[in-house]
């Protein structure tokens, strides 16, 4: 397999052959922020916090999908980078209905853990206030589209790793929304096996466990790492959350 | 020298953040040592006074009354802060804004009415709601921002004893929770 070198915020790395700028810059503890992405799931691309400079392209490129050549120069958190992100924080926030304090997962919310990494103090545009939809359908679990960023781990995980695939996306632009099955109601799905995977790899407070109060929801996504090492590696790691 | 003045304000909101002001308990004490409070839901005053110094504001802007007020407080004071996550982006009091103004009124005024149903449109006295709660900060300019549901009281402390040491606050990320 082919090494290639790169060079990341001024220091030269090498990489392997199939490795996105995301997994090298990780690997050398180089943060870059992200919201779609979740190890064990495929790369998706499309929140674009992961976005990165690279020399000699006039596009910004997402690090999760983004594959280096030889020699790429590359800038993972430019003044221009950090403004665009804390962008992308403001315009989720306005989109959606995220009132953290009436939240389940208020303090263990990987949006609000964002809008913290990104310095955002206020939203500089004006609030959506959207009419968004709950579906309560299901008998364990609750789809309240107030809280949804369309990260699309959930239609992943569902597809890649449960092998369901009850989740899809619908419409376009802003009136995007997760759907289960054929726009049925959730609890009315037969794909749906009740496993929880979506609810657990669920960023915000979009999906929920029934039953859970203000800051009660703490959402474990071990079970991810723990089934993806089986299949690729045949290994049956010990859950990180058992052995704790 | 004269005591800074100081003015805390209290528009959409459930009044925990004025709650947890006094909260900061004793050091309360030492405040009124180097504050002059001239306008306070905890204070009996009329009219936003002029030439403010400090102003914090609680609560979404959700009526007729709290648009008025929010400029007037713009107009009067020099640093006007957004007290809490009402204020700071609408929180728990724009919840409402996923219904119309007519559907909370009737829901209010004639369903959950116990005698007299009625709306009361024709009392000028009586603020009219927005058709949306919004963040202070789209309706006047704001200079800063305390989060939190409430503010906990040693954030108040701190960046009051800032402002009252001449210095801008900066908050640590400890302080900067939505929620």
């Amino acid at each position: 397999m082919a090494i290639k070198t790169l060079t990341i915020d001024g220091e030269q790395y090498s990489a392997q052959e199939n490795e996105t700028v995301l997994e090298i810059s990780r690997e050398h503890g180089i943060k870059i922020p992200t919201l779609c992405h979740l190890d064990g799931l495929s790369a998706f691309g499309a929140c674009r916090l992961c976005l990165v400079e690279i020399d000699g392209s006039p596009k910004l490129q997402p690090a999760c999908t983004t594959i280096p050549s030889e020699g790429m120069i590359i800038r993972t958190n430019s003044d221009k980078l950090q403004r665009y992100r804390r962008m992308i924080v403001e315009l989720l926030a306005s989109e959606g209905n995220h009132q953290c304090a009436v939240c389940v997962v208020n303090t263990y919310c990987e949006l609000q853990n964002l809008a913290y990494d990104v310095g955002l103090i206020y939203v500089r545009f004006p609030y959506l206030f959207p009419d968004k939809s709950i579906d309560a359908t299901h008998k364990d679990y609750v789809m309240d589209h107030n809280r949804c960023v369309l990260c699309n781990r959930c239609v992943r995980v569902c597809h890649e790793v449960e092998g369901a695939h009850v989740w899809d996306i619908a419409g376009r632009g802003i009136d995007c929304e997760i759907i289960s099955d054929m726009h049925q109601p959730w609890g009315a799905s037969e794909a749906c096996t009740s496993c929880g995977k979506c609810v657990r790899v669920c960023p915000t407070g979009a999906l929920v466990e029934k039953g859970t109060g203000v800051s009660e929801m703490h959402k474990d996504k071990d079970f991810l790492k723990y089934i993806v090492t089986a299949r690729n590696k045949k290994e049956w790691i010990n859950k990180v959350h058992e052995t704790d | 020298m004269s005591k800074p003045r100081v003015a805390t304000a209290w528009l959409g909101g459930c009044s925990g953040c004025h709650m947890s002001f006094l909260d900061m308990d004793e050091r309360l004490i030492d405040l009124a040592d180097k504050i002059e409070l001239v306008y306070s839901p905890i204070a009996d005053v009329k009219e936003f006074p002029t030439n403010v110094d400090v102003a914090l504001v609680e609560g979404a802007v959700t009526n007729s009354e709290n648009e008025e007020l929010a400029h007037q407080i713009r107009r009067n004071a020099r640093f006007v802060i957004s007290f809490g996550d009402c204020a700071t982006t609408g929180n728990v009091t724009a919840l409402r804004n996923k219904f119309s103004v007519e559907a909370i009124e009737h829901r209010s005024y004639i369903e959950l009415s116990d005698k007299n149903p009625m709306v009361p449109n024709e009392y000028e006295t009586i603020a009219k709601l927005m058709k949306k709660a919004v963040p202070l900060h789209e309706v006047i300019t704001v200079d800063f921002f305390l989060h939190g549901c409430p503010p906990s009281a040693d954030e108040i402390w701190f960046a009051v004893t800032e402002l009252l040491a001449g210095r801008t606050p900066v908050l640590s990320t400890a302080y900067l929770r939505f929620g």
